[in-house]
């Protein structure tokens, strides 16, 4: 809710999606709550953006989704990662981790 | 995997559109729901934070519209809802829709039409196994050549054929062909087919099955063969014995010869000519019976008569193959030098030299023809057809006025210029579209239409017209181009407006703004200099046909019967033919109504010919050239049949007999060569025919000069001989008869009195005009459809020139309004609309000038008796343009000087 909240980086929210879906399936709600939750408040998700990831990664194959009861007795739509989906995270995740690394050196020798 | 999931989901959204908008529906309101139930947690009221939770999602339908832009299927969406809504203001214009559909579709149709034409032609490989491996063979770049000469494709003598056959290495199998027609009448009246001579191989190169029976292979053609069969087409076998599988066994009579047929080859197989058929095919070695051992070719070692096409050999290419060809051409000429041959024609005949040439598109004398004045057609089409599309540019762009302000307020509330484009172009799509089916629909029609005009009884056409990928392509390209060439600019234009001062602007401006009609302007120019380069076409080619029609030919076309009696059937010994051939000429010159009769061995214009070296004087041979003159054998009463005047000397008569003096006619030209322009009359000259000299001759006559094989040719030199004085007579005759009589009363008078000398003779006919007529097949063929693209052209110019004038009074009323009630009177109102149109008129005419100078050069080959650049004619088009575009302005012009001026100022 402040304005500190940071706008994320071009192409990473379908990473934390599919990180936020490796745990268990979840709705819409419950992933923007979780990528809220896990990044201490840093990223707020707007709906705006996060549902046509969504179609995005159902059309990818990497992503499929379910209508089930939610906790509140009510239809929701779970999402759940496929087979591909999860390979791909770890192949992100690996990629990511290691431009992260390659940043951080050359921002250190920088200073 | 992800492609096919993308595509089944699409594809599901598509046709469960409903479902697929409910779910996306439910989980926004899911989300909306949690997330207002998590914020009354922290407090606030459920009103509170319902509006909380909305203004967090910025717009439901925001978010729908960017979930449904990341799928592919909507862009099909909006795609199909532009089309309704274009075809929905089609509808709403019915006459806008029908004219551009119908000038569209027929710009298309005649386009097509020509390159289906060109594409079965020309572009099209033979539907034969494997077509790209065939090579012809035959002699590279032969000048001339001596001896008699056959069919369409003279290009090899059986001895040749021979020779190749067993000298080549380059095929791994070769055949030859030589198209001629067989009377497969019995007896009596003439039923001539379509026929092919074809050596062993032809079918098994060609990779060709049977489709009842068996076709002929190497052992049915060899030397002598007594009792060959043949075989028959597809669909020969098809009208000819309603497809009877017991035709195998059957005999077929060949100038009344009996022939077994011993299998039917399969259907769509129409030899390796390009636009031609065969009806029977029959083995070479069978020619010496079919023709008679006087007539035949195969056994002559001057008979040219056949081509010949072989498959290389795996790893050979045609120039390879070439190459090898041309190592072994100076034995194999030196082998097949026909013995008569005189040195200078001997010396000739050594130099050929024997080339292989790629043949996968088979060989065709139609596309030497019609390649080029295809080209040309299509060419003068495409101009049509941008014709018609710079008309519905112009339509379109007036409605594009008339839409401004509604694509000001439709961009005003967000709609991008890109999506309000493709809207607009949906629309040009789909007239498009519609245009360029109902063309191709058209098109069939067309290009049978086209081949039937190009067919006549003794050469009849056979073109495959099927619609393949290549036809398919092009009609589609047409449609794009089209669309793009009349949609895009208006769309841009259309769209090209300030949201803002659109909607500000009342619409009431005094005259109108030049750089929004300056492009409608450019259409029409180039719309008249365009029509006018294809007025001018229109017109070159219609006066070359009125000046080949009416070329002085040095005799009268009309009111000549030519009947060909063939008596080979009687077996009459050679000195009693000419006095049997008089006879009949005798009884036809009896008949009521018949005011003269001849008989010659040429008919003038037929194709046929005939030359030979003249050598002037009793004796010696002159040094260096000797010169060459065509001739014709008459009897007496020729050049009065035909009526070619008689300017000196005397007609044959009957003393000029075998035995008698020998005598000649000449024709002018004749006489102006050889002898200086002096009156012939009474001089002597000598003819070598090969190497045999006879004469000498003394000429008794000088005629005027004629047409002999072609009415373009320059005048030729003719000599004329005595028919009785013809060492060996052929066994028919070929009478020319004049008369008023009606031709059909006077074929069933000249069947009766040749019956009357013998029944058993076969009898055709032919009316001399009509044979003629023939041969003007191609310039009449470009003078009817420039003449068409002509008329079209025009008349789309015209209706555009009408459109932009008319819109122009219209936008002008205010002015128009204030400049009467200042006093102007009609006459004046006139001159103001008419100056617009004539500054149109001459700037367009003035670049069509240019254009069709650069243009009709294209066509020089083709005229006869005009030049390209023909003064006249550019004038006449000139002339006729300008009457008819004046004439269609003057009708907005009157109407602008009777409005009422009143009303005029009050109009918004």
């Amino acid at each position: 809710m402040t304005d500190t909240s940071a706008t994320l980086v071009q192409g990473t929210l379908d990473m934390l999606i599919l990180k936020t879906l490796a745990l268990e399936p979840l709705h819409g709600w419950g992933i923007s709550q979780r990528i809220q939750q896990l990044s201490h408040g840093v990223f707020e998700v707007n709906p705006g953006s996060l549902f046509p990831a969504f179609r995005r990664l159902e059309r990818a194959g990497l992503v499929e989704c379910e209508w089930k009861i939610s906790e509140n007795n009510r239809r929701a739509k779970y999402y759940s990662l496929t087979k591909t989906g999860r390979q791909k995270l770890r192949t992100e995740t690996k990629e990511w981790e290691r431009q992260v690394a390659a940043i951080a050196r050359i921002l250190q020798t920088a200073s | 995997m992800g492609l096919w999931t993308n595509l089944f989901a699409g594809l599901r959204n598509l046709f469960g559109k409903r479902r697929a908008e409910q779910e996306l529906d439910d989980e926004l309101r899911d989300f909306l729901e949690k997330s207002t139930v998590e914020k009354m947690r922290s407090g606030m009221t459920r009103e509170e934070a319902q509006r909380a939770a909305r203004l967090e999602m910025g717009g439901v339908e925001v978010v729908k519209e960017d979930v449904r832009s990341a799928s592919w299927e909507t862009h099909i969406e909006t795609l199909w809802s532009d089309l309704r809504f274009g075809a929905r203001l089609l509808r709403f214009n019915p006459a806008f829709a029908g004219a551009a559909i119908l000038s569209l579709a027929l710009g298309i149709g005649a386009n097509t039409a020509i390159f289906q034409l060109l594409d079965a032609v020309r572009l099209r490989t033979l539907p034969v196994k494997n077509p790209q491996e065939l090579a012809s063979v035959r002699i590279n770049q032969r000048q001339s050549m001596s001896g008699s000469s056959r069919g369409r494709y003279s290009d090899l003598t059986h001895a040749m054929w021979e020779q190749i056959r067993a000298h080549q290495q380059g095929f791994s199998s070769i055949f030859a062909f030589g198209p001629t027609e067989f009377n497969i009448s019995p007896s009596g009246q003439v039923h001539d087919v379509q026929a092919l001579w074809v050596s062993g191989q032809f079918f098994e190169t060609l990779g060709v099955v049977p489709a009842v029976g068996r076709l002929l292979t190497e052992a049915d053609d060899h030397p002598g063969c007594a009792s060959s069969g043949v075989v028959i087409s597809h669909s020969f076998w098809q009208h000819e014995y309603g497809g009877d599988l017991s035709v195998v066994g059957r005999t077929v009579s060949i100038n009344r010869h009996p022939f077994p047929i011993i299998g039917v080859a399969p259907a769509g197989f129409y030899g390796v000519e390009m636009g031609r058929y065969f009806d029977i095919a029959a083995p070479l070695c069978a020619e010496p019976i079919v023709e008679g051992s006087e007539d035949a070719m195969l056994p002559r070692p001057d008979g040219w008569w056949l081509a010949a096409m072989g498959r290389l050999k795996p790893g050979w290419s045609v120039e390879r193959a070439s190459a090898q060809m041309k190592t072994i051409s100076p034995g194999l000429f030196e082998a097949t030098l026909p013995p008569e041959f005189n040195p200078e024609q001997a010396k000739r005949f050594l130099a050929y030299r024997l080339g292989a040439f790629p043949a996968g598109t088979g060989v065709s004398d139609l596309r030497e023809d019609y390649e080029n004045p295809l080209w040309l057609l299509l060419g003068l089409g495409a101009l049509v057809l941008v014709i018609a599309s710079a008309n519905l540019a112009n339509l379109l762009l007036a409605r594009a006025s008339a839409r401004e302000k509604e694509m000001g307020m439709r961009m005003a509330i967000g709609a991008s210029r890109w999506r309000l484009i493709r809207q607009l172009l949906a629309e040009s799509l789909l007239l498009a579209g519609v245009g360029a089916f109902l063309g191709a629909l058209l098109a069939r029609s067309l290009s049978q239409v086209l081949v039937a005009s190009l067919s006549t009884e003794n050469n009849p056409l056979f073109v495959d017209l099927g619609t393949d990928w290549r036809v398919l392509g092009f009609t589609i390209g047409l449609a794009v181009a089209t669309c793009v060439l009349f949609g895009l600019a208006p769309a841009m234009r259309a769209t090209n407006v300030s949201p803002g001062l659109v909607l500000k602007e009342s619409g009431r401006g005094t005259t109108d703004g030049r750089s929004r009609f300056g492009l409608r302007r450019i259409l029409v120019v180039s719309q008249i200099a365009l029509s006018l380069t294809l007025l001018v076409g229109a017109l070159l080619f219609a006066r070359s046909l009125g000046k080949l029609a009416s070329v002085d030919t040095g005799f009268q076309r009309d009111g000549i019967l030519i009947t060909d009696i063939d008596f080979t059937s009687l077996n009459l010994p050679t000195e009693r033919r000419f006095p049997f051939a008089n006879e009949l000429l005798n009884r036809v010159r009896a008949i009521p109504g018949v005011e003269s009769a001849a008989i010659s061995k040429i008919v003038p214009l037929s194709g046929n010919g005939e030359a030979h070296d003249i050598l002037p004087g009793v004796s010696g041979i002159p040094e260096g050239k000797i010169s060459s003159a065509v001739f014709n054998r008459v009897s007496p009463g020729f050049f009065a049949t035909l009526q070619t005047p008689m300017i000196a000397g005397r007609d044959f008569d009957e003393h000029d007999v075998t035995g008698g003096p020998l005598v000649a006619i000449v024709n002018e030209s004749f006489a102006k060569k050889f002898m200086k322009d002096k009156n012939p009359v009474g001089m002597l000259l000598r003819v070598r025919r090969m190497s045999t000299i006879s004469g000498p001759y003394e000429i008794v006559g000088l005629v005027k000069d004629t047409k002999y094989v072609d009415l373009r040719e320059t005048a030729q030199d003719i000599l004329y001989t005595p028919l009785a004085q013809l060492d060996r007579p052929d066994a028919d005759a070929l009478i020319l008869m004049r008369s008023n009589a009606p031709v059909s009363v006077l074929i069933s008078s000249v069947k009766s009195a040749a019956n009357a000398a013998n029944p058993d003779m076969d009898v055709s006919f032919d009316v001399f005009r009509q044979m003629i007529e023939e041969g003007l097949l191609r310039d009449r063929l470009m003078a009817r459809l420039s003449g068409f693209f002509g008329i079209l052209a025009v008349l789309l110019a015209v209706i555009g020139l009408y459109g932009v004038i008319s819109y122009m009074v219209a936008r002008r009323r205010n002015e128009i309004g204030i400049r009467m009630s200042l006093g102007a009177d009609q006459r004046s109102i006139i001159a103001l609309v008419l100056r617009e149109s004539l500054l149109l008129l001459g700037v367009g005419l003035g670049l069509g000038i240019g254009l069709a100078l650069a243009a009709s050069r294209a066509a020089s080959s083709l005229l006869f008796g005009l030049k390209p650049h023909d003064a006249a004619t550019f004038l006449m088009a000139t002339v006729i343009l300008a009457v008819i575009a004046l004439a269609a302005s003057y009708i907005p012009a009157l109407r602008a000087s009777r409005l009422d001026p009143l009303e005029a100022l009050r109009h918004e």
